[in-house]
């Protein structure tokens, strides 16, 4: 039931960018960072939780989790060291995805030619 | 040629692409996306007994490796003209707009190229997502306390 539920959250999800791609002239650039935009929002409202605990992996596959992972480990700082926990805590979650992503891409660089 | 005819004509000879096709494709990829990624959980909950915090983080890892390698390999951008939106919303968009960044500028060298290129496409994710999680945390410490 939960992979049903992983299914459909990441495909709606999907499918309402695609939607967006075609009948705007918005760039899957615009789209992405909208969505992350989003996936912060959400978090705000206690949402992104909500959906996480319903659909699992198909919420947290999405590029709206990394906002959320923003918003939520910026929360958790703020309950540590208070302001200074905004701050210094915002990209506790959120480093996961950037440092795997610099790490990873300098790595197979270093390895692959970049093809015409 | 006045400004409405121009338009017509470029309504023209603009290819049309098949919307609802589009839309269904992207629906399927994304969710076996999910899927995909539901099951990893479900395989490092159970077989390594990974909180499900911590889970969530590995199979973020992973996605992005398999992003990456698959950008590197080439068969991304094939891949991303069929699904579109189906792999360009999950993680894979973002590994793959950073790895082909990087590529793309690798001859231009080290410093000037691939350091001054990285973040080129993905940087606008970083940049609003810092932005709209900070101050929506900042709305959340006065609303909950």
């Amino acid at each position: 039931m939960n992979f049903l539920n992983a299914f459909l959250f990441s495909g709606i999800a999907c499918f309402l960018a695609q939607v967006i791609l075609d009948n705007t002239k918005f760039t899957p650039g615009h789209v992405t960072s909208l969505f992350t935009v989003f996936g912060a929002f959400l978090g705000l409202f206690g949402l992104y939780d909500k959906f996480i605990e319903f659909a699992g992996g198909g919420a947290t596959v999405l590029i709206s989790n990394f906002g959320y992972q923003l918003y939520n480990s910026a929360m958790l700082g703020y309950e540590e060291m208070g302001i200074l926990g905004l701050f210094s805590g915002l990209l506790t979650k959120g480093s996961c995805a950037i440092v795997g992503v610099i790490i990873f891409s300098f790595i197979l660089m270093l390895i692959f030619k970049p093809r015409d | 040629m006045n400004k409405d005819e121009y338009k017509k004509l470029v309504d023209k000879l603009t290819p049309k692409e098949n919307k609802s096709k589009n839309a269904f494709y992207s629906f399927l990829v994304g969710g076996l996306m999910g899927v995909i990624a539901e099951a990893l959980v479900v395989l490092g909950t159970n077989l390594f007994k990974l909180p499900k915090t911590e889970a969530y983080l590995w199979v973020c890892l992973i996605i992005i490796f398999f992003g990456c390698l698959l950008t590197a390999l080439g068969f991304f951008d094939n891949l991303v003209s069929k699904a579109k939106a189906g792999l360009i919303i999950p993680t894979t968009g973002f590994a793959h707009s950073v790895m082909s960044a990087t590529l793309d500028y690798k001859r231009d060298g080290f410093i000037t190229g691939v350091g001054a290129n990285y973040l080129k496409l993905a940087g606008s994710v970083i940049l609003y997502g810092i932005l709209s999680a900070f101050f929506c945390a900042c709305i959340g410490v006065i609303f909950h306390g």
